[in-house]
Order: structure tokens, then sequence, then C-alpha cells
């Protein structure tokens, strides 16, 4: 196969790509688009493979990657794609760190000169340190949140603060970038030392910049390494003069891109607040003072009956309702009531799971129809209108004081369930927030609080809806 | 002006183009489904592969070319995940369907 050959297959595959990622405007064209991404993968492997002259030791390989790849895929429990999505951040960074190590190794085997061109260096360099911190970065965020933080302080879900640690990062940052430049500058003969300190120094980066980073945040962390996954693989289309992958890598960066500002917009947080880390320690906790204002609980039956005899109810599903694995109760309590003549909907904060968009698939698998989800912005104007606001298992995202001047979440743009007629609260205990903030929602006269563990307290409920 | 594009220019440009049509694309997708198109791209990154495949091609084998190797079958993880992990989410992304008791 000619070389222009080559790059009109690529071409192929950088546009199957593209229409992949348009495909997810809507659920019923994403399927099709998930099929053309993998039309374009076997496109771009089938036809490098060609070009090489050990099929079999590669597609051995890729077997037992894809077997591994395979089995994940199938076995994962829907809780758990922050964890896989991190792992799969950090074996791009690897691979990419790899690639490059071959690269600097032999250049000819890539259609590369030998030495290899300053320009190509150059990105080449970009591409390895950007490879490494994505690795060892998503590797601490696999950790915590895998919740392997009680048996490594490393992994632990509370930020890893230490003095000086941002002067510390920068001076590393900064000797990085100078010993790549020294690998830029430097002959064949004597580039390998100044390239291996280089990618050393960014591995131990990628780590410092995770660890300060706390469990809150890991939204924001995992769409940033997401980027910079992204980027690194464009780094090594860019030294391989490689257009598909610098197309491929340009369009996951910039999506994990979009995907970061979304979620400091959901929590009103500044990008690099959030990168420079600390959030979410003891510190900024507020006394919760509950014992001097009264709250109106209620039993399950109470909830059933209200639901019951409302004409509009709009659920808001919290990460609590999914660590009780309450997505099936709280379905087939819906089921009940719209079979009964109600309007049920449920309104889904940004944030409302661990990553972006993890509560849409938590209730897609519990067969909520996707129909019935709404976002923040299409629903927030109904709350005036609607009878029953069913908070179950959030609490900072449906918090007044957000419209407060003064309060450490104002400006966070919020769930108005304090709009609404009535508001029933399901919590287990009266404990703050990720932001340690009291919330005034659980003091209304038309809140309701319904205290207990959310599957038990759902499962209650559709029992006592007759 | 005369004499060839250097490549890295080539390479810019199309750098530039992507990340315009990345922004465009990217804020059409629906906040739905925002973790399907986080494990997708996660699958499209692994079009690095491409590049390990380079690495392990030549017909001697040295460290270069087993490295090569092993970042194909690190990056095959990903493929061969992030697409059917993305499959198997979409999948459960579904209308009301009309199937049995829809209505009591």
């Amino acid at each position: 196969m000619s070389a222009s050959q080559l790059a009109l297959w690529y071409l192929a595959a950088s546009v199957l790509f593209i229409l992949a990622l348009k495909g997810l405007s809507h659920p019923e064209t994403a399927r099709r688009g998930n099929f053309f991404g993998m039309i374009g993968m076997l496109i771009a492997v089938v036809v490098t493979l060609a070009t090489t002259q050990r099929v079999e030791l590669i597609l051995v390989a890729i077997l037992i990657g894809g077997a591994i790849g395979a089995v994940v895929a199938r076995r994962v429990e829907m809780t758990q794609m922050p964890e896989l999505v991190a792992a799969m951040h950090s074996l791009v960074g690897m691979g990419a760190v790899l690639i490059a190590i071959a690269v600097v190794n032999n250049p000819v085997a890539f259609g590369l000169p030998d030495p290899i061109p300053t320009g190509n260096k150059l990105e080449l360099f970009i591409g390895t340190f950007v490879g490494a911190i994505t690795f060892s970065g998503s590797v601490i965020a696999f950790g915590k949140l895998a919740g392997l933080g009680k048996k490594f302080r490393l992994f632990s879900s509370a930020p890893v603060v230490f003095k000086g640690q941002h002067l510390l990062n920068l001076a590393l940052g900064i000797a990085m970038v100078g010993f790549g430049v020294a690998f830029f500058m430097a002959s064949r003969e004597t580039q390998w030392p100044p390239f291996i300190v280089m990618t050393a120094l960014a591995f131990v980066l990628g780590l410092l910049i995770i660890i300060p980073i706390g469990g809150a945040d890991m939204p924001v962390v995992i769409s940033m390494l997401n980027s910079y996954s992204g980027w690194a693989a464009a780094g090594i289309g860019f030294s391989l003069n490689n257009p598909m992958l610098i197309i491929a890598g340009s369009l996951v960066g910039s999506s994990g891109a979009i995907l970061s500002y979304i979620m400091c917009r959901a929590m009103n947080r500044s990008f690099f607040s959030v990168i420079l880390g600390g959030f979410g320690a003891a510190e900024g906790t507020v006394a919760v003072d509950a014992g001097q204002k009264t709250v109106k609980s209620g039993s399950a039956e109470d909830v059933a009956f209200l639901l019951g005899n409302a004409e509009s109810v709009i659920i808001i599903p919290g990460y609590g309702l999914a660590v009780a694995r309450a997505q099936h109760a709280v379905k087939e309590m819906a089921q009940k009531l719209i079979a009964k003549g109600v309007n049920v909907r449920y309104a889904i904060h940004p944030v409302a799971g661990r990553m972006p968009g993890h509560m849409n698939v938590l209730l897609a698998e519990a067969e909520v129809p996707y129909d019935q989800v709404a976002e923040m912005e299409d629903i927030n104007s109904d709350f005036g209108t609607t009878d029953i606001a069913f908070v179950l298992g959030a609490n900072d995202v449906v918090n007044p004081l957000a419209e407060e001047k003064g309060s450490p979440i104002y400006g966070m743009p919020i769930l108005e369930a304090h709009k609404a007629r009535t508001v029933l609260v399901n919590k287990r205990s009266m404990a703050a927030g990720y932001a340690g903030l009291d919330n005034p929602l659980f003091y209304m006269d038309r809140t309701m609080m319904v205290f207990g563990d959310a599957k038990k307290v759902v499962e209650d409920i559709v029992k006592a809806i007759e | 002006m005369s004499g060839a594009i250097d490549p890295t220019v080539v390479n810019l440009t199309v750098f530039v183009l992507a990340v315009f049509v990345g922004y465009h694309v990217v804020w059409g997708v629906t906040p739905a489904l925002h973790t399907p198109l986080m494990s997708v791209t996660n699958a499209i990154s692994s079009v690095i592969m491409v590049g390990a495949i380079l690495a392990a091609g030549p017909k001697e084998i040295d460290a270069g070319s087993i490295l090569g190797a092993v970042a194909v079958g690190l990056v095959a993880i990903n493929t061969f995940g992030g697409f059917l992990v993305t499959r198997r989410m979409l999948e459960m992304f579904r209308k009301k369907e009309p199937k049995g008791g829809k209505k009591a």
C-alpha cells in the first residue's frame, strides 16, 4: 500500500470518529455513532497492520488486550464507571509513553528520518510528558475513586496536602521542561539521559497534581484527565506526522476540556481552584446546628399518601441513591404513580453522580425511560408549578443557600426544589453534604423529611401506594 | 516564498481544524450522554495503537518493538473495553417501550 493510500484510509477513519461523537447528540442516533467509531478503529488498525512485518505478534497482543477489555466492559457495574474510565485514561497515557520511547529508540520504524527532525522531537517531548502525567494522575484518580484510601494514604479521597506543595510542583514542572529542552537539543548519542529524567519527572508530577484534589472534585479530575489523554495522543500524532492521530487526539482533548468546564460551572468553582486542590478538607466544615431548628419528619406511608394525591412530582436523585442501590425501587415507585395518572419526571443536576452524565446512566440502567429524565436548565422553571419535589440522596445540589450572597456555595447552580408546593427529602441522617453546609431546605414549613436508607424507604413507599 | 511546507505546519493546520470540529461536535452532545461520551472518547484515543503497531512492526526484534507490542496490548484493552462498554450503556437508553403491561 502506498503512503497516499494509507493516508486516505486514515482520513476515512477520522471522519468515522467525528461521526461517532456526532451521534451522541441524541440517544436514538448514539448507537449508530458508536458503530461508526468501531468501524473507524477497525480500518485504522487493519491498514496499519498491512504495512508491518510482524502481524502475528501484534495480533496476539491485540487479542490479549481485547479479551481483557471485553470482559471488563461486560462485568463492570455502572456505579464503577468513573473508576473504569480513570483506568482507561491511564492506559492511553502509558501507551503514549511506550510509543515515544520506541520512537526515540528507532525512528525509522515509524517512517521518520534518523536522527529525528527537531520539529518532531519537540512534539515527541510534549506527547511523552503529557502521556506520563496522564498515566500517574489517572492511577491516583482510580485509587481515590475505588476507595483504596484506607490501604494507601496516597489514594485518600480526602485531599493530601503538605507545606510547599505548589512550590514543589512548580519546581518539578520547570525541571521537567528543562530536561525536555535538553533532550530537544541533544544529539542522537546523548539524548537518552535527558529523555529518561524528563519522563520520570512527569510521572512524579502527575501523581503530585492529583493527590491534593478531594473526592468531591473527582468529576472535574476525570474530565481533565480525559482531555490530557487526548492531547497525549495528538502529541504522538504530531511526532509521527500522522493526521489521524492528531484528529482523534484533538477530538478527545476538546471533549475532555469541555466536560471539565461544564463540571466546574456546575459546582461554581474555577478550574484553577480545583487544580490547586484542598477543597473538601476538614477546615471548611461548618458545624451543623441541627439541634436548634425543627425538622418535620414523616413515615413512608405519609409520603406514599402525598405522592398518590399529587398531580405532578419531580424526583431529584443524588449519588446517595446510587450508593443505596435504590434506582430500581425508585423506578417502580414512579411507574406506580404514573399508572395512577401522576406526572412524574426526574431532575438531574450535572454533578449528581461522580462523573459527567453518571446519574443518567444509573437511571437508564434501572430502565427509567430517558424522556422522563430532564436536565437542570430544562426543568428548573417548572418547580414553581409542581406539587411535590422528592429529593432522594441529594443535598448540596438543592441547597437554597446557593442563592444567598456570602454563603460558601453562593452562585452554584441548583435545582430549585424549594419552589415546589411540597418538598419531600429522604436522607439517612441530618449530616451535611460534601460542602459541609447545613441545608435550609430541610427546615422549611413545606418540607417533610423521611429518614432511613433510600432503598428501604422507597420500597416501603411502593408497598404503601395502593 | 518557495520550498516544501514543513510537516509540522501541516500537522498544526490539521490540529487547529480538528479542535474546532471537536469543540462544535462535543457541545452538541446531550448532557444525558456525557458518560458514554467519555467512554467512547477513551476508545477513540486508543487509536494511538497505530503508533504502537508501527513500533512492534519491524522484522528484527529489539527493546523498542517489545515495548511496542506491550503498548498494543495495553491500548487494545481500551479499544475493546471502551467501545463495548459504550454500547452496553447506550443499549440502556431506551424510550418508554410498549412492552407487555404498558398501562394498567
